[in-house]
């Protein structure tokens, strides 16, 4: 796990400047409501300039709403957005000057590819409308850059869904946001598309050099596209951190069984000792409080051990094969079940007694949602 | 050769695997119908569309002619019948610009927002369509009529409606409001407010994102209202003839018109006057199609998604 620590601490993109400098950006103690239901309780986050930044979250975890507020689509109810040192707030959506890019890509029907990347420029007030030539070879320029030379004389209908989205990107280019924003940009494409996708959009960013935030809901895209991932859910920053930091030190059961895959089993912190179902597992407690407790755990950070060591012992339920490795379903009588991951080569068979004792873990007490470390 | 040899096999394949077909298929998908089915329906649309649309159509020209040419120019342009083409012309060229102004306005509304009251303006749009024109007229008879109360008001002010071009042009406004609307309403509620969006994100202004955006996504739609709307205003008899007060050469519009040579067995002159109405419509349609010969494939590139 280690090995694949990566520099997230220092933006690739900050080597090309060519774009536009990349801008700050600060949201500052932010909340909507949308008639009675609260959409983002009170949210604050700092992205530095040149960051690609995921907001990952289930739906109605308010990301989209941030995004949208970002952009000043929508307008919250306290709170400031922050462009650099400069207040966003008050600016309108056309003020701020940011690109945004949407789910179903939101291209102009009934223009041609190469209008829909020009339109920005043109609708510009006269005195700084660039020419209609130079307009043109700037949108000449970006289909270019998303890799689509010679389709700017079709219509949105005559493209795919990728290369829409492509056209949706250059479109926000256009104009030399001061941030992008990308709302579940991949969402709509076939897994294949997506990740091509991926790997170009990252490719974009670093040449690009803008402050990028985009919305997902597909936690490998996020951990695997961004150098930071901000979790959400239920209108509140769960966490934010580098995908490492994500994945490695979920802070809440939320974010660690959101974010790959988990086992959990209830237990009980006494005295320095974690007891499951009475019995004293051999994981040290640290300061997690005293009393209910869950203890969460990777499937394939395991050990199958021999019994009476301080391990959980279960029996297996069923097993099934998932491509490199198998997953056995363990249960634990009285307490509940979880799973694990074994080599495909091994020989357990169901019915059979195991001892389990996870590697890494992390505890939780019960009653705060906070948890505690392990 | 290996192509000869490849062409010479497959017959002996068929003939092996042709039993094993299903019996000769008549249908080529589930939702096809037999050849006999499908020219019986194509029959009675096509006998129905001729015996009630274009025989009568036809009989209107015929009867027009019948007397010559010179007869024909004769009733259509004798003092009444000019005055009655002005004023029909007149009235639609006033009612179609105001429902267009106005459809646009209550389907954007509807389409792209939410408010309360939303339902009950959609049902006050179609209000046109479930009453009787005549009551239409008889509205603005009541509201603005000598025997009203704002009558001895607009007496008073020398201001006429009922029985002059006001009425003609309100009732006709009247009658005619859902066209536009109802043409326009589905188109924007399908397409939604992300076009938009997008071009506001884009640095548009409200108007720009209007006319770049909002207006060419429903032009179609609205070319096609304005054609039914102008059809229905200039042809409008019910309500019209309530406020108009038939005065010749003043009030009367082309449909009230034909009606009274007709009343006054002036056949040749009656259907003269309907053949003219009747080809202003046919205009109408014809404009219709060629614009959409010509634009065939920005229609297909707005309407599909």
């Amino acid at each position: 796990m280690d090995a694949l620590v990566r520099s997230a601490n220092e933006p690739r993109a900050t080597e090309a400047r060519g774009w536009s400098d990349s801008v700050d950006l600060t949201i500052d103690r932010v909340s909507k409501t949308f008639g009675a239901a609260a959409a983002l309780h009170e949210t604050s986050l700092k992205i530095e300039g040149g960051e690609l930044v995921a907001l990952l979250g289930p739906s109605g975890s308010g990301k989209t709403t941030l995004l949208r507020i970002i952009a000043g689509l929508e307008f919250p109810n306290t709170g400031r957005i922050l462009f650099d040192q400069d207040d966003a707030s008050a600016l309108t959506v056309q003020q701020r000057n940011i690109g945004f890019v949407f789910q179903n890509y939101a291209l102009f029907r009934h223009m041609r590819v190469l209008d829909n990347i020009g339109f920005g420029l043109k609708v510009r007030p006269f005195f700084r409308r660039p020419s209609a030539a130079a307009i043109r070879k700037r949108a000449e320029e970006l289909l270019e850059l998303v890799q689509l030379s010679g389709l700017g004389r079709r219509y949105p209908t005559q493209l795919s869904g990728g290369q829409r989205q492509r056209v949706a990107f250059a479109r926000a280019l256009a104009t030399e946001p001061r941030i992008l924003l990308l709302d579940e940009p991949f969402g709509a494409l076939d897994a294949k598309v997506r990740k091509e996708l991926r790997r170009w959009l990252r490719e974009i960013h670093d040449t690009t050099g803008h402050t990028t935030l985009f919305v997902t809901h597909d936690q490998e895209e996020a951990m695997e596209l961004a150098d930071r991932v901000v979790v959400m859910s239920q209108g509140r920053i769960e966490q934010a951190g580098t995908p490492d930091e994500i994945y490695d030190a979920p802070n809440s059961p939320f974010v660690f069984s959101f974010i790959g895959e988990s086992s959990v089993l209830p237990v009980n912190v006494k005295s320095g000792e974690v007891l499951l179902d009475g019995v004293p597992l051999a994981i040290d407690p640290g300061d997690t409080a005293e009393g209910a407790a869950s203890l969460y755990f990777r499937p394939h950070e395991v050990e199958l051990v021999e019994a009476g060591t301080g391990a959980i012992e279960g029996i297996v339920e069923s097993l099934r094969r998932s491509g490199r490795s198998r997953f056995a379903e363990i249960a634990v009588p009285g307490i509940g079940r979880f799973e694990i991951e074994i080599i495909a080569e091994s020989v357990l068979n169901s019915g059979d007694p195991v001892s389990v004792l996870p590697r890494r873990w992390r505890l939780y007490a019960d009653a705060s949602r906070g948890g505690a470390d392990a | 050769m290996a192509n000869a040899n490849l062409a010479s096999t497959p017959p002996l394949g068929e003939a092996a695997i042709a039993p094993l077909l299903p019996p000769a298929h008549s249908k080529t998908s589930a939702t096809g119908e037999k050849a006999a089915t499908r020219w019986t329906l194509i029959a009675i649309a096509i006998g129905f569309l001729a015996l009630f649309v274009l025989l009568p159509l036809g009989a209107v020209f015929a009867e027009a002619f019948r007397a010559g040419f010179g007869a024909y120019w004769e009733a259509v342009s004798e003092p009444d019948a000019v005055a009655a083409i002005k004023l029909t012309l007149l009235a639609a060229g006033i009612a179609v610009p105001a429902n267009l102004v106005f459809g646009i306005a209550a389907s954007w509304a509807i389409a792209k927002y939410e408010f309360r009251g939303k339902s009950l303006l959609n049902t006050l749009i179609d209000l046109p369509f479930s009453i009787s024109p005549v009551i239409s007229g008889l509205i603005y008879i009541l509201l603005f009529g000598a025997q009203s109360v704002l009558g001895p008001f607009l007496r008073e002010h020398g201001i006429e409606i009922v029985f002059a071009l006001p009425g003609i042009v309100l009732a006709t406004i009247f009658v005619t409001f859902p066209f536009i609307a109802r043409e326009l309403i589905p188109l924007m509620q399908e397409q939604g407010t992300a076009e938009e969006e997008a071009a506001l994100t884009l640095g548009a202004s409200g108007w720009r994102t209007f006319w770049h955006v909002t207006l060419p996504n429903i032009r179609w739609a609205l070319l096609y209202g304005v054609i039914l709307c102008n059809a229905r205003a200039m042809g409008e008899f019910g309500a019209v003839s309530v406020v108009s007060g038939h005065i010749r050469g003043e009030t009367n519009t082309m449909p009230l018109h034909v009606e009274i040579l007709y009343n006054e067995y002036n056949f040749a002159a009656a259907f003269a006057v309907a053949s003219l109405l009747a080809l202003l419509a046919l205009l109408t349609l014809i404009v219709k199609l060629v614009l959409e010969w010509l634009y065939a494939d920005q229609i297909a590139g707005t309407r599909r998604h």
